[in-house]
């Protein structure tokens, strides 16, 4: 995997830490190591730390079944202090390696009219690694749509 | 608190019961004088505020045996089971699990519509989807998606992504959101796997990554759909049980 990429664009990410994998599961070894993916994908110097993080880490507020639960104001008023810490890193992306993380995040920028794009880290992996297809960009922004792309003609 | 509606939620559970649970959730030799209220559960709680309530009210009332108000807050349902208040308490009281608790004492017919729906859905199919996917659904999408795959990007014309091949290294599962609304998302999956030369497959059943089931706190289907899960896993013989979630 390589970063050159990144190095003339220094497109700034952020990653949540997802509280199941994370606190709940295999804690900071395994935050380090999505650090360590990270980081080796997007260039160390694109990397910005949420914080607090880690096992840490505030929940998004769409785990536990919120996204389904029926209380959308209240998992959004939840959301916000995940709004301001992403925010606060002033990236453009936050890495989601979670579904309940990325549905949520992803409403978060969407409702309150946030600029930042909500990513899986496979995308970035195979980004990375020159191999996203056309078809596997749908959370890419404008700046990262057609980077790398192979087209078949 | 309104105690007026105390009767929304017929249950069977005496006015002791969330004080003993409390009890039985204490670390050894704890009790809850012991309790500083410090409020590090409460402050570092993103849900700290909403329907009136708050991890270190939640735990005080469960001390107190209010247990009819405890089973009437919708907070639990607000509540993301993160455990972010136990980690910080220096107690280390696992609140989650009180909060668990009082949703396991809910009616199942008044658990929020959506959850209980999903859990439902997932009981209905041998492959645990809480959006219903079947078995031939997935293994249609899948070799649909690859056959594009194929067909369209050069240096791919022989990506792989093997369904019910057996005795591989990894069983990997998938959220359903991927096989039935968003399924191109699956490629770079499959993609990162070939790359470095990862032996594995995907199962057509027990395959859905989501258990909605224990969001509902149902405990017995929430078993049910693991034991599915774990079985469709060692029937093909994987080693490991590769959670994308």
């Amino acid at each position: 995997m390589t970063s050159d990429w990144n190095r003339d664009l220094g497109i700034k990410f952020t990653v949540q830490d997802p509280c199941q994998l994370v606190r709940k599961s295999l804690g900071d070894e395994i935050a380090n190591d999505l650090r360590f993916v990270v980081k080796s994908v997007v260039g160390p110097e694109n990397f910005v730390e949420m914080y607090p993080c880690k096992s840490n880490n505030y929940c998004c507020g769409g785990g536990g079944g919120a996204l389904q639960a029926g209380f959308p104001e209240a998992r959004r008023a939840y959301g916000l202090r995940k709004r301001d810490q992403i925010l606060a890193t002033g990236a453009t992306y936050c890495i989601a390696p979670c579904h309940n993380c990325h549905s949520q995040i992803h409403d978060l920028a969407d409702h309150f009219g946030h600029n930042w794009h909500t990513v899986h880290l496979w995308t970035l992996i195979c980004l990375s690694l020159g191999m996203l297809g056309e078809n596997e960009r749908a959370y890419l922004g404008g700046d990262l749509k057609g980077l790398g792309l192979l087209l078949a003609t | 608190m309104n105690p007026e509606s105390s009767s929304t939620l017929s249950t069977d559970i005496t006015a002791p019961t969330f004080r003993r649970r409390a009890h039985d959730l204490l670390p050894r030799d704890g009790n809850y004088t012991m309790c500083l209220s410090c409020g590090l559960c409460s402050s570092g709680c993103p849900a700290s505020g909403l329907a009136d309530m708050d991890p270190r009210k939640f735990v005080r009332m469960a001390a107190l045996g209010l247990d009819a108000e405890l089973l009437q807050t919708p907070w639990v349902w607000m509540c993301t089971l993160c455990k972010r208040c136990q980690h910080v308490c220096p107690m280390n009281i696992d609140i989650p699990s009180l909060i668990y608790h009082a949703r396991t004492c809910w009616p199942r017919e008044q658990r929020p519509k959506g959850v209980v729906a999903s859990c439902d859905q997932s009981l209905r199919t041998k492959t645990g989807s809480a959006m219903g996917a079947s078995p031939e659904d997935f293994k249609f999408v899948v070799d649909d998606v690859l056959e594009e795959v194929h067909a369209v990007q050069k240096g791919f014309e022989l990506l792989r992504a093997p369904m019910n091949k057996p005795e591989t290294f990894f069983f990997l599962n998938q959220n359903s959101r991927e096989p039935m609304t968003e399924p191109d998302e699956m490629v770079p999956l499959w993609k990162i796997l070939d790359h470095v030369g990862a032996d594995w497959t995907y199962g057509s059943l027990g395959w859905a990554a989501e258990n909605y089931c224990m969001f509902a706190a149902d405990e017995a289907a929430w078993e049910r759909i693991v034991r599915e899960k774990v079985k469709a896993v060692e029937d093909l013989g994987a080693k490991v049980w590769l959670n994308t979630e």
